[in-house]
Formats: C-alpha cells, structure tokens, sequence
C-alpha cells in the first residue's frame, strides 16, 4: 500500500529509527542542547564529548517520529570525529538536501534523507537533531525549535 | 423544535465539492474535522453571492449597498441566536474564532473582575486557547489556575472532586464541552449548575459541541459560550462569543475604534452597548453572511441526527480498532463524540499520519493543542479520526485497514 513512501522511509532509516544507534545520556558530555519541535511536542536532547575541536562522542535521547529519530542516530554516527568546520559545512549540506532534495558534494550515508523535500511537513522531524547539534557546538542554553523552519 | 427526519447521508456528501477528489491516486478520506470541517457550496455560493451583489461597510452608510450587507450582517447575529437559542442578538459577539472569544473574555471581564488571590478553575482536558488566556490573566492579576483533573486514558473528568475544588476563592469555571483530542462530553450543565449556586461565572468552550449536538445555552446555564464557525462548516475567520446580557453589560470594551462608539471627544468616548461595544472597526462581514447559510444547512439536516451518526461512526471506530493488537485507544468507552483518539506501539503518531495521508487518509498527529493533557498521560501525541455527518462506515473501513497495514509496514 505505501510503496510510494520509499523514498521517505528508506531501509536504512527505519532501521535506525527501530534501533537508534547511540541512544544513551552522556553525564560527562562537553556540551549538550535540546531540540524542540512545537508543531508535535517532539523533543530531543544531544550530548557531545570534545576533544579539542573534534567530535570524540556523540548521542541522544528523547522522544519523536521515525524520521526525527533515525535523523538523530545517523547524525551521531556521523559526527564521531569530526571537526566543528566539518560539521558546519555538512549543516548547511544536509540542509539543502533536506529542504530541496538537491545533494551537493559527498553526504555519505545521509543522502537517504534526500527524499524528505517532498514531504513539506516532514521537513522540521528530519533537520531538528541538526539544529540541536548546531546550538550545542555553539553552547547555546536555551533549546532550539524548528520554528523558524518554513514549511 | 420539531426534528428533521433522518437524512440521506451520502447525498449530502454532493454538497461538498471538495470530498469528491482523489488525494495520492486515492479517493479522500476526510477525517481531521475536528480540526476543522469542509464547505458545503451553499455556504460558498452565499460567500459569493454577497461579494457578487451587496458587498460595501456595515453600520456606516446610507446607501442601498451598505443597508444590504448591514442587514445581512445582523441578521446573521439574530440567526446564531436562535442557534443556540440566546435570549437575543444582542447577547451575540462576532469574533475571528473560540480563540479570540475566550481572549475577550479574559481581557474584559477577567481583568475587571480578577484580583491576586482569585483562582480561575479550568478542567485537565483544556485546548490551549482555554488555557493559555487565563494563564495570561493569572499573570496579570496574581489569580491562580487549579484544574479538575481527569481520571485516565478514558479522558473522564472526576467529578467527585468538584465540589471541593469550586472554593469561595474560584470566580471563574472555564471548560470545554467537547475534548478535541479525548471525544469526551462533558456534563457542562450540572458543572455550571455546581459553579453558579456558589457565584462562580462559567464559560463553555463550545468549538467542539455547537455543530454537532443541538446546543441551548439556557439550558446549559452558562455565562459564556463561545464556538468558532470553521469548525460547523462555515468560513475561517468568523467566531461566535454568547454572553448573559447582565454579564455583557458589566463588561468594559476590549479593542477600541470605530463601530463601538456612541461619540468621541479628544480625551473623553461614551461606548455602545454589547455587542457593538465589543466589535471595533470594520468586521469580517461575509464570515457571519457564510455562518448563517452554514447554520441553516446544519439545522435543515438536524444537529439531533448529526449527533447519532457521530456516536454511531466513533463508536464503530472504536470497536474495529479496538481489535487491532497493539493499539492504546484513549477517550469514553462509550459515549463518545464523533472522534477517536489513538497511538500504535513503537509507531510515532506522525509517522502514521504520512502514511495514512498516502492512502488518501487524512488524519492529525500531534498534540491537538492540548499538551499539558498529553503529558499527564504520559504521551507526546496521539492520531485522531474525527468525523462529520458527511463521513461513512466504509471510510471508518478503509481507514481502519490502512491502519493495519501501517502496522505492518512498521512491524516488518
Ligand atoms: C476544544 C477546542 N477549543 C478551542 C479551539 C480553538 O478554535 P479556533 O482555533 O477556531 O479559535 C479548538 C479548535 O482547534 C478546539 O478544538
């Protein structure tokens, strides 16, 4: 009935949203931000351990969709030793990606979220953990929303 | 009031342009009516009729024009008096919605009323929009907010602990008739009953009920009703705030401008009375032109007969899903209004609706406005199938086996 949604909900992504990878509290975390998206009530915490100016550890917890989920897992497989510049160019990478479905350079794994764009209301559940891991590069305090998301 | 006879459901469904349009290859399942409901094209035609041939500013001119749409205009008031049986027009404030109707009350009556050490008693299955004004007016004032809390999943309110709640501190009882997200009705005329024998003014939040169950203000007993007409289909935009006239006429104004004036000086203004006072500069005038051709369609079917055929469609949802292994149903077991509220174990309630909505399913997911009651129940949100008199048992059918089959896209 739903073979169309495919391109949506990609094996790789609903096997990550079935077994989140890194799905823990990290007490001893450099810096850690929430995300919030006020359209469902989903929130979702993220931790970092640094070292220097690279990622040593990454993880989650909370609550949200499939989409939401699996992008939170991927993204802290992802993230594992990286630097704060790489990340910050894979942001803006995979924000593009998310939002047009166009994919600019080497995303990797994450080019399973190239299929999102087409379901408008779904783009906030896909970018939220990236804007979670934005503001706790940043170290900001106060939690982030997808508000300013357009739909 | 003489009942119409029992109608012919699926011809109604012609009066509905849109509910005859297939969504992702499938033919559309309305079932987000709670959120708000479709058009039938005689309130479109009466939209485009006044734009057509009477539009031009009520209350203003004295021209053919603006005498036509000025007596359209109030006779759509005297229209949603007789709809909830009011005692007059007079008793009937045009709003943009329950929203702005519960707003007004908090910031006329609330803030003239309202002191530190008041407590405001609303009930745990509040909307936001019954919530977050009196919040706002606590604030303001120093009040305080208690709530009657709800027992369950079931989204019953426990009433044994009403008299002890309703104190001689409570000046206002705030509760909505029907919970959007439960499908629980609640026994608004005993709880104001309760309220009003201790003083207490009440307020309905009405969005849920006025276009789905024959609504008589008087009997309920309350001082303030409000309801939205999107949701009773008619337009967006257009809200309905009733006021018991000694409670009105206490009330100061809210907005300030023209339409609510009687003169104006540079530093001194004498107000009109309600409901003028309370509708400042120029109205939304076809919202109330397309709520009276709304409320006409809605009364010639029967709010009686829209009301068993919701019970009947919730009740049958209920039942089917119900069947379904892993599935936690929330509301009344019975009883229930004409929507059903539910999660799927380790299935997100978004992820279900993206799914349904590719089966042509329209269903909401989310916190339907109500997330203090969602985190009482310990959810973030839940899918809701609400209905109308134009949904039917083969569309409860196909939705509840495209539910089974998300079941199965997620559980493989
Ligand atoms: C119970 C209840 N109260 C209030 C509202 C608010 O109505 P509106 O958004 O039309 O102002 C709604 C609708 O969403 C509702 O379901």
């Amino acid at each position: 009935m739903f073979e169309d949604l495919n391109d949506l909900y990609q094996q790789v992504i609903l096997d990550h949203c079935k077994k989140p990878r890194n799905f823990r509290e990290m007490p001893q975390c450099s810096c850690t931000a929430q995300g919030r998206n006020p359209l469902c009530g989903d929130q979702l915490q993220l931790f970092l351990a640094m070292e220097g100016d690279t990622v040593r550890d990454a993880s989650f917890v909370g609550s949200g969709c499939c989409i939401s989920k699996a992008s939170a897992s991927l993204l802290t497989e992802y993230a594992r030793g990286k630097t704060r510049a790489e990340i910050e160019t894979m942001f803006s990478q995979v924000h593009e990606m998310i939002k047009t479905g166009k994919v600019i350079g080497d995303v990797g794994k994450l080019a399973v979220f190239a299929g999102v764009y087409k379901y408008p209301a779904r783009v906030k559940c896909a970018i939220l953990s990236w804007h979670a891991l934005m503001s706790a590069l940043k170290g900001d305090q106060q939690p982030v929303s997808t508000e300013s998301e357009q739909n | 009031m003489s009942v119409p006879p029992t109608p012919n459901w699926s011809a109604l469904r012609e009066d509905f342009p849109i509910l005859q349009q297939q969504v992702h290859g499938k033919p559309l399942v309305y079932f987000d009516n709670a959120a708000t409901s479709q058009k039938p094209r005689s309130v479109i035609r009466s939209l485009v009729h006044y734009y057509e041939h009477d539009n031009a500013n009520v209350h203003r001119g004295i021209h053919e024009l603006s005498n036509r749409s000025t007596g359209a205009f109030e006779a759509a008031r005297a229209r949603t008096a007789k709809f909830i049986n009011a005692g007059s027009a007079d008793e009937i404030i045009f709003t943009r919605g329950t929203t702005e109707s519960i707003n007004l009350v908090a910031n006329t009556w609330g803030t003239k009323n309202l002191k530190a050490g008041d407590v405001i008693l609303l009930t745990e299955l509040e909307h936001h929009s019954n919530l977050v004004p009196w919040q706002m007016l606590a604030q303001r004032t120093g009040a305080k907010l208690a709530y009657v809390p709800v027992t369950g999943d079931e989204g019953l309110l426990d009433l044994s602990q009403l008299d002890a709640l309703l104190t001689p501190q409570v000046k206002l009882f705030a509760m909505v008739h029907i919970s959007n997200s439960m499908g629980t009705v609640n026994p608004v005329a005993e709880m104001c009953a309760r309220a009003r024998a201790r003083g207490i003014t009440t307020l309905v939040d009405g969005a849920q009920s006025a276009g789905h169950l024959p609504v008589d203000v008087a009997a309920i007993g309350c001082d303030f009703f409000a309801f939205s007409g999107h949701k009773i289909c008619g337009p967006t935009g257009i809200g309905v705030l009733w006021g018991r006239p000694e409670v009105l006429d206490g009330m100061p104004p809210w907005q300030g401008g023209g339409e609510m004036i009687l003169s104006v000086g540079y530093h001194h203004t004498d107000y009109k009375h309600a409901p003028h006072r309370f509708e400042a500069g120029t109205p939304d005038i076809s919202g109330p032109i397309g709520l009276h051709a709304a409320m006409d369609y809605l009364d010639a079917i029967g709010r009686e007969n829209i009301w068993r055929h919701d019970q009947d469609l919730a009740a049958y949802t209920y039942e089917q899903l119900a069947a379904l292994d892993n599935i936690r149903l929330f509301g009344p077991k019975s009883g229930r209004a004409g929507l059903v509220s539910f999660l799927l174990k380790d299935v997100h309630a978004h992820d279900v609706v993206t799914l349904a909505d590719q089966a042509g399913v329209a269903l909401r997911g989310g916190h339907h406005c109500t997330q203090p009651l969602m985190h009482k129940l310990g959810v973030e949100s839940t899918a809701r199938a609400s209905f109308y008199f134009y949904n039917t048992r083969a569309e409860v059918d196909r939705c509840v086996e495209v539910v089974r089959e998300i079941q199965k896209f997620f559980g493989g």
